[in-house]
């Protein structure tokens, strides 16, 4: 068991001119879950391969414990990684791909069998310990790899990716085992995803990162809650959070005659505009045509509520990445009273519930 | 029934419901065309064949009785198949259906048979007959084989050929592969052109070529040999290295010869199945906390293993077959003899049919169980993919 320390660390491939990781400051306290998210390329993997060692480390410093691995070759930094393809030894039994790291290290053949025969017990994988890699399942796969892992009881557990080659179902059940498993065993824990569900409903705390940088590290309520910035807000809770430019006024920010009150000393320095951001849940019907006028273009009933996707005169922040383009105005409404498909309705944020940055930067107002 | 109607009729109204007994019905039509088809055919194509050969200055020139014969071959080929079809389903459908694989599988077996299988039987024939084969002697010529000790040197040269080539070939295309992956794109193709190049030279050129490597002129003369001129660079005396049976050096000389033309196919097959190890199983392997020894051995081998097997099993059957490295730079003397040489010579100079097809015989008993094996080994591979 050990803290991660990701101190300044930065890797910049040869022939870019930007570091695919810049100056990356994590803390991970020893048995703590983080997440590692962000949309592609963003640099979460490399990170994390910096850590394993896989990956060159340009600047700055990588500690495990107190002990500083930035230069030290992978096998000398006592971490065990599940790669997102697995990476199964194909010729090995399942036995054996758990045992080789034990086998490697010297370890007598009956402590192996019986610590392989431990980390079977928890993962369901003793009826399959002779069995080929071929020979399993996908979702078997995956358990032999966090096996691999497991069976080594190293200082750091490194996942990348590890739940995407799994079907949707297979894919929610695992990532419950995997979390539950994590708590038993209380290893320090990285794991990257891009997937923002996984993300939360996982960790301990949840870094974001954007082009190499790190954007907000925060546990899952904080980072919902309070975004440090509009990138985080959009990209942090499914369905996405609306995100719009308004004018200050007197009092709060307005919203085609509805004013948004918000305190003047939060405003203060911010120039004539901010960006507002909305959660879908945090809208509300008005009843006196006041706030923003919608008109229903989808309405999706998932039962107790629906979504309501429309087109609004206000114009929206477009998505970047790799949902570039126009957004929808998202609405959550209650479900057994949707609005019909082409009503024009009219919705104002519940007070309280509203987030606002500053249009330049970007940075979050106040709390 | 109207035979010429139902001949032009699609095959599958045969199989219609309403009418079961089509099905059992003949074409003597069909038969009759097929058969006369495929007669005239062949004896056209036997006419012109033969046409080339006793009167070729009809044609003009050569151009032209090539171009004739590949036109000829292949169209002939062509319609002897659709007389042969035609032929098959004029026979009631149910005996042409089981019967038209075999039909079209027919000819080329029938080839395979003419140029494999009937000289494999007339040889083991012969090896039970005398020198000219015009009488059986039993197990004579066995006797005197076994019996001779040029044929036990021969076999224990060639027992050496099968331990050294394919083991050092392999052991080097492995080698090749492993370090030119480690080279920047152009280095390795540059590399592997290198290595990859005696492929395209002929066994005979490269014991000629290896001639010279080998060379000896007398003392004091320059020693063009590249071989003597660095041993006497190095103080030695010229020597005429393909003559020193010591500890079997001539042979192996001749060895290098074949591992040199052998290694860039293993170097091509190893370094495309190298290169197919998936890079996240090595470093799986690098954070369990293997070192690149370890890899090696333990991750990339034995996943390449398939195609080790591969390279070493055809690069040993190449070399059961040793011959004309042999025959062209010592015709085994010095104790360089092989069995195939050994057959020639026994054949072709001594005109001893019985003892030669004696030793091939032998031969053809000691490749047989590796051939199985490849083949079994081939579809235990495809099975696996």
């Amino acid at each position: 068991m050990a803290t991660v320390t990701f101190d300044n660390a930065t890797r910049q491939y040869p022939g870019n001119p930007v570091p695919s990781v810049d100056k990356l400051n994590i803390d991970i306290a020893d048995g703590e879950f983080l997440v590692l998210v962000g949309p592609s390329g963003c640099g979460k993997s490399t990170s994390l391969r910096m850590l394993a060692g896989l990956e060159e480390v340009n600047g700055g410093r990588i500690l495990i414990g107190d002990r500083d691995v930035t230069n030290l070759s992978p096998k000398d930094r006592d971490v065990a990684m599940v790669f997102q393809n697995y990476a199964l030894y194909p010729h090995m039994s399942v036995a054996d791909n758990m045992g080789f790291a034990l086998k490697i290290a010297g370890v007598d053949k009956s402590e192996i069998r019986k610590r392989v025969e431990e980390a079977a017990k928890i993962l369901d994988l003793t009826p399959y310990l002779d069995r080929k890699p071929k020979a399993l399942s996908g979702g078997q796969r995956q358990r032999v790899a966090m096996g691999r892992a497991i069976v080594r009881s190293p200082q750091v557990f490194l996942m990348d990716e590890p739940l995407s080659n799994l079907d949707a179902k297979l894919r929610v059940q695992t990532r419950t085992q995997i979390a539950s498993l994590q708590r038993r065993l209380g290893v320090t824990t990285v794991y990257v995803t891009h997937d923002q569900v996984e993300a939360m409903t996982m960790g301990d705390r949840v870094a974001v990162l954007k082009d190499g940088i790190l954007q907000q590290c925060d546990s899952p309520r904080r980072m919902y809650d309070h975004p440090a910035n509009v990138f985080v807000a959009g990209f942090i809770g499914s369905p996405a959070m609306n995100l719009m430019n308004v004018p200050v006024t007197d009092g709060g920010v307005d919203l085609h005659g509805h004013t948004v009150p918000i305190s003047r000393e939060d405003l203060g320095g911010v120039g004539k505009d901010v960006t507002l951001g909305v959660r879908p849940e945090d809208l509300e019907l008005s009843s006196d045509q006041s706030g923003i006028p919608v008109t229903v273009d989808v309405v999706e009933e998932l039962g107790a509520d629906a979504y309501i996707y429309g087109s609004t005169e206000q114009k929206l922040l477009e998505a970047t990445g790799e949902n570039a383009g126009a957004v929808p105005f998202i609405a959550r409404v209650d479900g057994r009273r949707p609005p019909e498909k082409g009503e024009k309705i009219y919705l104002k944020p519940k007070t309280g519930h509203v987030h606002v940055f500053n249009s330049e930067s970007g940075l979050r107002v106040g709390d | 029934m109207t035979a010429g109607t139902s001949a032009a009729a699609p095959r599958q109204s045969l199989r219609a419901d309403d009418d079961p007994q089509a099905a059992l019905r003949t074409q003597p039509v069909k038969i009759a065309v097929g058969l006369v088809g495929m007669i005239l055919t062949v004896w056209a194509l036997g006419n012109l064949f033969l046409a080339f050969g006793f009167y070729p200055e009809k044609f003009g020139s050569k151009i032209v009785i090539g171009l004739l014969a590949i036109v000829a071959g292949v169209g002939g080929a062509a319609v002897i198949f659709y007389f042969l079809n035609m032929f098959v389903e004029g026979l009631p459908a149910r005996l042409s259906e089981g019967l038209i694989p075999y039909a079209f599988i027919l000819p080329g077996f029938a080839l395979v048979a003419l140029m494999l299988i009937y000289p494999t039987f007339q040889t083991i024939n012969y090896s039970f007959a005398n020198s000219d084969s015009t009488a059986y002697v039993g197990l004579q010529n066995y006797r005197t084989i076994f019996g001779d000790s040029e044929f036990w040197s021969s076999i224990v040269n060639n027992v050496l050929w099968l331990v050294i080539v394919p083991a050092v070939v392999v052991a080097f295309g492995v080698v090749v592969a492993v370090l030119s992956d480690k080279l920047s794109a152009n280095g390795e193709k540059f590399a592997k052109s290198l290595i990859f190049l005696p492929m395209a030279i002929s066994s005979v050129s490269a014991v000629s070529i290896w001639a010279l490597v080998y060379a000896y002129n007398n003392p004091g003369q320059a020693q063009t040999g590249l071989l003597n001129a660095i041993w006497t660079s190095l103080g030695g005396d010229p020597q005429t290295w393909l003559q020193i049976s010591t500890a079997k050096l001539n042979s192996i000389l001749l060895m290098v010869i074949l591992i040199w033309l052998q290694a860039g196919f293993a170097m091509v097959l190893l370094s495309s199945a190298i290169k197919g190890v998936p890079e996240d199983t090595l470093e799986a392997a690098r954070i369990d906390g293997a070192g690149e020894f370890q890899i090696f051995w333990q991750v990339v081998i034995p996943q390449i293993k398939g195609t080790i097997i591969t390279v070493f099993v055809t690069v040993f059957i190449t070399v059961l077959k040793i011959f004309d490295i042999v025959y062209v730079s010592t015709n085994g003397q010095y104790g360089t003899n092989v069995i195939a040489n050994l057959f020639f010579n026994k054949l072709f100079a001594a005109s001893e049919a019985g003892q030669a097809t004696a030793i091939v015989v032998v031969l053809l008993l000691a490749v047989t169980p590796l051939i199985w094996y490849q083949i079994k080994h081939f579809r235990d591979e495809e099975a696996n993919r």
